[in-house]
Formats: structure tokens, C-alpha cells, sequence
């Protein structure tokens, strides 16, 4: 009974027909978010020589591993920044995963209470805020912080969104009676904390602490503020000021006030894009982890009251 | 009454401590720059004293610099520019992500739809300045990949960063391609929480797949979408710096169509050091983003009271 056999199919499928059509469309979409990457990589595998006369191509001409020896050879600007990023995004999860545990986790508390004003403390830092200026006026004249390592790692530090989606977790995730037996058995608020709550809370202090670890290692923008120093310079600035230097060494070298020594103590492109991949290379390898708990955050949902 | 309070205080010690970072955190990273928007309202000068000093000390212009904002064509300008982006981002993103939602959803293979998710999923991990170099990739004048095609079919090469009439079309095509698959996501997890048996009986009824997305799906989806949706109009005045400041590589000549107004208050800080009125600006688009996110979020509460942020 071919007919019985064919109801039987999952509801939720297209007809075959459909189902190739879906599958192209998605196939492709998904293909054009992929293609850039590859292609800034295979940019940085091109011979430099070619780039002059073809362009950046899908298939160059030459290959070469040039632009990765260079960048190797001269790379202490890369490894610099390199290590500026990996310490703020180091010190800066560590940092952020504590004071929002340690927030969420008090306004989370029934017995707490100040919880609502501390709830709402928060929350209004996300409905309004001085601005741009006035925290860049905060940072640089009351604290001080102007070319130093803590402007990258203090201001992405807390986010009132977080606390929010942490303490819903542990609303709904630690039961009273847990933490009650806890202080039965006469252990402490902060020995509660470390040793009940922090281990069961660790999917949700997983998800936070990889948002807050993708937010250090893509930023670019507190040090385009701050940083002026060169030893300073994140991964991502780092990117950012050599492309503005070559822009303006390019608006320049037609009426010859650059001095051809500049023009090829620069970067060449193909070593540009080289540093591109080995800035995105590590977030490719923590891909798996991210997916999971994105999603997983995405629908942890629920920030309220 | 003191005595209460005091032992109150002292009952929530502990907790009282573990809030302290934070509190301090927001105090000087929320609250003192809210103090800071006087700047505002005086001709600021940045004083070697410090921040009150230069803030007890700078000039009193009252509503000088909102008059010199708005008396502008910048203002407008910049107000029109991040309306106008943000109105297509939210009206093309949630058609694209929910459209995309469904075909995931609908596809046979299960293993290749996850493969199809995790590459739409990467431009959203990817910072601004790296996509800004995929974009050059692409649009550089003698080396981008289209003028090499534009070439190859025998037309003429485009100066890209030089043409203002093309970059509203290419920003909000790099925007949903950064944002379309991780937003799809929400979606395709409403989706797949949708009870089977509502479809089983529409088959059984002899409904198309159309007709079973228009007449389950969609109305199913129906809370989820108005929520993202008006959750996005309370953030309609803020505009992704990164999206206008990096992709466009902070060409000049296209200001007119990719200045916002997060970018004009950058470059009154950065470049041409009008403080006092980029600080207007800035206050300006808190007063009116606050509006909005207390509107949004009243009308959230009356649809779905769960989903509202407050």
C-alpha cells in the first residue's frame, strides 16, 4: 500500500520537488555567509606580484606562502597585539563573569532585601545612557584610564542584560531548598555561592562567559577611543589602523611626499589579509562551543521581573 | 527607624557586598556619565583638573548647542539616515530570517540543514573591522572581485567607496548578511515547538504547503515576531557604529548616506572637536531612544506580558 506508505512521511517535510528547491536556496545563502572568509583566504595564499596586474581572484594565477613568512618575520606588531587581545579577553571574562554572577546571583535571592532596587539599578542603564561622549569624558578625566590596558577590559566588563538572563537562570534553576539545606548545614552566603550555586549554574555562566569572550575579542571600538599607544593596540584596532594608514599613504604617494620607503615598509595586501585570517582562525576553532551555547542562550529567554 | 534600617543593612550584608562591583561598575560606567550629559549644555573644555572641574568649569551656553544642532542640516540628516536604515533593517530582516526560518524547517535532511545553519551562522561572530575587509574585497577600486567581473563583462569599473548612490543598498545587504542567520535562529526554534499534529490534520484536509505555512505557521509565529519586532522599534535611534564607521572605510565623500547619528557624535569627539554639540546629539538620541524603548515595551506587555523587558 504505496498510499499508506506516503501519508506516513514526516508532516513536516516539503514535497521532494520543494525539498530541492529549499535545499539550493539555503545551500547558497549559507555558501555567500562562507565565501568572504575563503576568499580573504585564498587572497592571502596569491602570489603579491599577480594582485598588480589581475585583482584579487577566486583562482590566482600564482600561489605563495610569502604574505605568512612576512607577516612571521616582521611580526611583532601582530604578536603584540595579539597578546594585548588574549590578556583583555582573558582578564576581561574572568572579571565580567564574576561581577555579573555575583550581582545576579544576590538580586536573584528572595531573602535579599534590596533585590528590586537592585534590579532596577540595573535595568536603567539599558533604557538610558549619558552616551558616547560623557562615558569617554568618565573614563578619560575621572578615572584616568586613557592608554591603558584596563580602558579595553572595564567598560565591556558589566552589561545590565546579562545579569538579567543570569539571574532568570538561577531563578529557575536552583531551587529554594537547595541553598536552604545549605545553610542548614550552617554554610555561609559566599560558601553557598562557590559551592552550590556556581557548580549548578555552570551552563548558564558558559553561555554569558562566551558572549562576553567574543564581545573582548572583536572589539575594536573601546580602543579606537582610548588607545593611543601603540603597544597597546588590540588585535582588531590593530587591523583597523593599518587599513586608515594605508588609505592615507595611498591618497599621499601621488604627489610624492611619501617616500617610497614607507610605501614598502607597509604591509602588502596579501600579508593585510593574512592578518585577517589569523585574527578570525581562532574563533573558527571555538565555533562549535559558540553555536551550542548561542542558541542556547537565545532561548534561555525570559528577562523579567 | 536608623536602628531598623541598620539592622536591615546588617541582616543583607553578604548580598550587599556581592552587589558592591557591580554597583560601583554602574555607578561610574551608567550613572556618572548620566551627570556627564550637563556637557550638553556648556561649551566643554577639557580641563588638566579633572572631570568636575571641567564640568563645574566649562561655560554655561543653556540650549545653545541643541539650537546650532537642529539649525543644522546635519541633524536632520543623521536623524533621517539612522531612521531610515534601521526601518529597513527591521522590515527586510524579519521577512528574510522568518522566509529562511520556514525553509530550514522544511528541509528533509536534518544533518544538511544543521551544515546550512552553522555557515549562516559565522558572519555574526565576526567583528566589524574583519567584515569591512571582506567589503574591500569585494568593492576595491583596481583589485575588488566586482570590478574584475564588471571588467570581464565588458563594462566600466566603479569607484565604490566614491558613490554615494550605491551604499544604501550595499549596507543593508552586508547588514542581513551579518545578521539574517543568527536572527533566523529564533525563529526556527518557535518553529519547531509548533505542535505536529496541526499539520498532520491540514494534511489530512488536503492543505497545501502554502496554505499550511499562511494558515499555521505564520499565525503561530505571530507573538514571537511582534515581540522581536517592537523590541527593535525601541532601538530605532541607535544605529551599529560598526556597520557605518567600518564598512564604508570612513570614506568622506559618502557622509551624506552613511552618517548616523552614533557616527556624528564619534567625529564631534574624535575629529572635529565639537564636544558640547555632539553631546546634545547624543542626549538627544537617549531622550528620544528612551521614549521609544518605554513605548515598545508598554505595547510588549500588553501582547505577551512574559516578553516584555521590564
Amino acid at each position: 500500500m504505496p498510499n499508506v506508505m506516503k501519508k506516513k512521511r514526516n508532516f513536516h517535510q516539503a514535497s521532494p520537488g520543494w525539498n530541492i528547491v529549499f535545499n539550493l536556496i539555503a545551500g547558497i545563502f549559507a555558501f555567500l555567509c562562507v565565501f568572504p572568509f575563503v576568499f580573504v583566504v585564498i587572497i592571502s595564499f596569491t602570489e603579491e606580484k599577480t594582485l598588480a596586474t589581475d585583482g584579487y581572484r577566486i583562482i590566482p594565477k600564482a600561489w605563495s606562502l610569502d604574505a605568512y613568512q612576512y607577516i612571521f618575520k616582521t611580526g611583532d606588531t601582530l604578536l603584540r597585539s595579539y597578546g594585548v587581545t588574549i590578556l583583555v579577553t582573558v582578564i576581561g571574562t574572568v572579571v565580567s563573569l564574576l561581577l555579573i554572577s555575583l550581582y545576579a546571583y544576590a538580586v536573584s535571592r528572595r531573602s535579599f532585601a534590596y533585590r528590586r532596587f537592585f534590579s532596577l539599578f540595573a535595568i536603567f542603564t539599558m533604557l538610558f545612557s549619558g552616551g558616547m561622549i560623557p562615558t569617554y569624558i568618565v573614563v578619560t578625566q575621572l578615572l584616568g584610564l586613557k592608554d591603558s590596558i584596563w580602558a579595553l577590559i572595564l567598560p565591556l566588563a558589566l552589561n545590565a542584560f546579562y545579569i538579567m538572563i543570569l539571574r532568570t537562570f538561577y531563578i529557575t534553576g536552583i531551587p529554594d531548598a537547595i541553598i536552604e539545606s545549605g545553610k542548614i548545614d550552617g554554610a555561609g552566603e559566599f560558601r553557598i555561592f562557590s559551592t552550590i550555586v556556581l557548580p549548578l549554574s555552570l551552563p548558564g555562566l558558559a553561555t554569558i562567559g562566551l558572549f562576553s569572550t567574543l564581545g573582548y575579542w572583536n572589539d575594536w571600538f573601546n580602543a579606537l577611543l582610548y588607545i593611543d599607544d601603540p603597544n597597546k593596540v588590540p588585535l582588531q584596532a590593530m587591523l583597523m589602523r593599518i587599513e586608515s594608514s594605508m588609505q592615507f599613504i595611498q591618497q599621499n604617494s601621488a604627489n610624492g611626499s611619501i617616500s617610497l620607503e614607507v610605501l614598502q615598509s607597509m604591509p602588502q595586501d596579501t600579508a593585510r589579509m593574512a592578518m585577517v585570517v589569523l585574527a578570525t582562525v581562532p574563533i573558527i576553532f571555538a565555533y562549535p562551543f559558540f553555536q551550542r551555547y548561542f542558541v542556547q542562550g537565545l532561548t534561555v529567554g525570559g528577562v523579567k521581573e | 527607624m536608623v536602628g531598623s534600617f541598620f539592622r536591615s543593612f546588617n541582616r543583607n550584608k553578604v548580598m550587599l557586598l556581592m552587589v558592591l562591583p557591580g554597583a560601583i561598575w554602574f555607578l561610574f560606567f551608567s550613572y556618572l556619565p548620566l551627570v556627564g550629559t550637563i556637557a550638553a549644555f556648556k561649551q566643554y573644555r577639557f580641563s588638566r583638573h579633572g572631570f568636575w572641574y571641567s564640568l563645574v568649569h566649562s561655560k554655561n551656553v543653556g540650549w545653545a548647542n541643541f539650537k546650532f544642532l537642529f539649525s543644522t542640516d546635519a541633524a536632520w540628516s543623521i536623524t533621517r539616515n539612522t531612521l531610515l536604515y534601521n526601518i529597513a533593517f527591521i522590515v527586510l530582516g524579519l521577512v528574510f530570517a522568518v522566509a529562511l526560518a520556514i525553509l530550514l524547517s522544511e528541509l528533509a535532511n536534518k544533518k544538511l540543514a544543521k551544515l546550512y545553519q552553522t555557515g549562516m551562522f559565522l558572519p555574526y561572530f565576526l567583528s566589524w573591522v574583519i567584515v569591512g575587509y571582506f567589503a574591500f574585497s569585494f568593492l576595491s577600486m583596481d583589485r575588488g572581485l566586482l570590478n574584475h567581473t564588471l571588467e570581464y563583462f565588458g563594462m566600466d569599473r566603479m569607484q565604490w567607496y566614491n558613490d554615494p548612490k550605491v551604499w544604501p543598498y550595499i549596507l543593508v545587504l552586508v547588514y542581513l548578511w551579518k545578521s539574517i542567520g543568527y536572527s533566523s535562529v529564533v525563529y526556527l526554534a518557535s518553529i519547531l515547538g509548533i505542535d505536529r499534529s496541526l499539520y498532520e490534520a491540514a494534511m489530512i484536509d488536503g492543505a497545501s504547503k502554502m496554505q499550511q505555512v499562511r494558515n499555521i505557521t505564520l499565525p503561530m509565529l505571530k507573538p514571537i515576531i511582534i515581540i522581536m519586532t517592537l523590541l527593535a522599534v525601541g532601538k530605532i535611534f541607535y544605529a551599529d557604529f560598526g556597520l557605518f564607521y567600518q564598512v564604508p572605510r570612513d570614506s568622506g565623500t559618502l557622509y551624506s548616506v552613511t552618517n548616523v547619528i552614533d557616527t556624528y557624535v564619534y567625529r564631534g569627539l574624535k575629529t572635529t572637536g565639537e564636544i558640547g554639540m555632539s553631546t546634545a546629539a547624543g542626549l538627544y538620541q537617549s531622550v528620544v531612544g528612551f521614549v521609544l524603548v518605554m513605548v515598545s515595551n508598554y505595547v510588549v506587555r500588553k501582547v505577551d506580558k512574559d516578553s516584555a523587558l521590564f
